[in-house]
């Protein structure tokens, strides 16, 4: 039963998708790509780099696009998309209202503290998923990488860079 | 019932003219519920916000959340969340179909080519911007928890929980009096 499964492992990213939608990456690579083998890394990439295209959080662009392609009809859309907002819809309504009592729980900011190198892991371990022969298939592929590395990190808008590197990649393959 | 539309359509814009990750919507979310809506005074909107921010699930989301609760209650939430979620559903399934079924034309193909390295770059560098930001044992630990993750395949979730349990033992252990509140 895909659609089971594909809820649960939805359900799971969502709840534990602590610090952004590059951090939750990593889980979505584990679940989608790694347990259940339903997408390659380089598929997930190309999901990421239209997610971040259009309009909308990155977050929810993802779920409702690995939705589709795991499953191949709106409901596995509509299935992911609704997991992944149940966190806000129970957990953040809880936050919300016990605020005064978070606020400057000790525990909370310890938790969080030490979850911050984990994300860190997280993000980084997404980046070198995607680092593989599908992705990295020669020197020109290279070249863009060191390319738009230096932009984003001189804070190039990164909608621009992934319309500039797709033109490169038509002039550069055709 | 007027609050209730009012919060969809102020979500739905949100959710329709932004882009990129949650963090990059937070100057329109501001600009639409403090400055143009006045629902929040700007320092109750940012603290709100850091809790926001360190739930888990969507950033966007778990923002329309505590904004759309705070107007009308739980409805506020789900109605907020909706308007959020809806355009960005939309937008996305159908470039989905669409690209799907154009995976076969070689400009699709070459284009592809070229932006897997450009997504590469673009999640590589928040990494290491995250990392220099960290304490040099936490730099170790965030390099060694990415190696794991990807080579091992070990789930991103056992690192999570690991964090938190630390955390809170740490946390029991240096404040004992305090009762951890500080």
């Amino acid at each position: 039963m895909i659609y089971l499964q594909l809820f649960l492992s939805y359900l799971k990213i969502g709840f534990f998708g602590f610090g952004g939608g590059y951090a939750m990456l990593s889980l979505i690579q584990n679940e989608m790509v790694t347990r259940h083998g339903w997408m390659t890394a380089t598929e997930l990439a190309d999901i990421v780099a239209v997610s971040q295209m259009t309009p909308g959080p990155i977050a929810i662009n993802c779920a409702t696009y690995v939705g589709y392609t795991v499953t191949g009809n709106v409901w596995g859309s509509l299935l992911t998309t609704f997991a992944v907002s149940l966190p806000p819809l129970t957990l953040m309504v809880l936050i919300t209202v016990f605020y005064n009592r978070l606020k400057n729980n000790g525990y909370m900011q310890g938790a969080m503290k030490w979850m911050k190198p984990m994300i860190c892991g997280m993000i980084g371990a997404a980046a070198l998923l995607f680092l593989n022969g599908e992705t990295f298939i020669d020197w020109k592929s290279y070249l863009i990488f060191v390319l738009c590395f230096a932009a984003t990190w001189f804070k190039v808008d990164s909608i621009l860079l992934i319309c500039l590197s797709a033109v490169a990649g038509i002039l550069l393959y055709i | 019932m007027k609050i209730i539309i009012q919060l969809f359509w102020a979500f739905f814009k949100i959710g329709a003219f932004t882009f990129g990750s949650g963090y990059a919507m937070i100057p329109m979310i501001e600009k639409e519920v403090v400055d143009r809506k006045k629902w929040f005074d700007k320092e109750e909107f940012y603290d709100q916000f850091a809790l926001a921010s360190s739930a888990p699930g969507p950033f966007a989301l778990n923002t329309a959340v505590f904004v759309g609760y705070k107007m009308a209650g739980w409805w506020g939430a789900l109605v907020a969340v909706l308007g959020a979620v809806i355009p960005s559903f939309v937008i996305i399934l159908v470039i989905a179909i669409y690209l799907t079924e154009f995976s076969d034309n070689p400009y699709v193909i070459a284009a592809f080519k070229g932006i897997r390295p450009a997504v590469i770059a673009l999640i590589a560098v928040p990494f290491i911007n995250m990392l220099k930001r960290l304490p040099w044992y936490f730099m170790i630990l965030g390099c060694v928890v990415a190696a794991v993750i990807c080579y091992l395949g070990v789930s991103p979730i056992w690192f999570i929980l690991a964090g938190v349990l630390i955390g809170v033992v740490l946390t029991f252990y240096e404040k004992p009096e305090e009762g951890g509140a500080k």
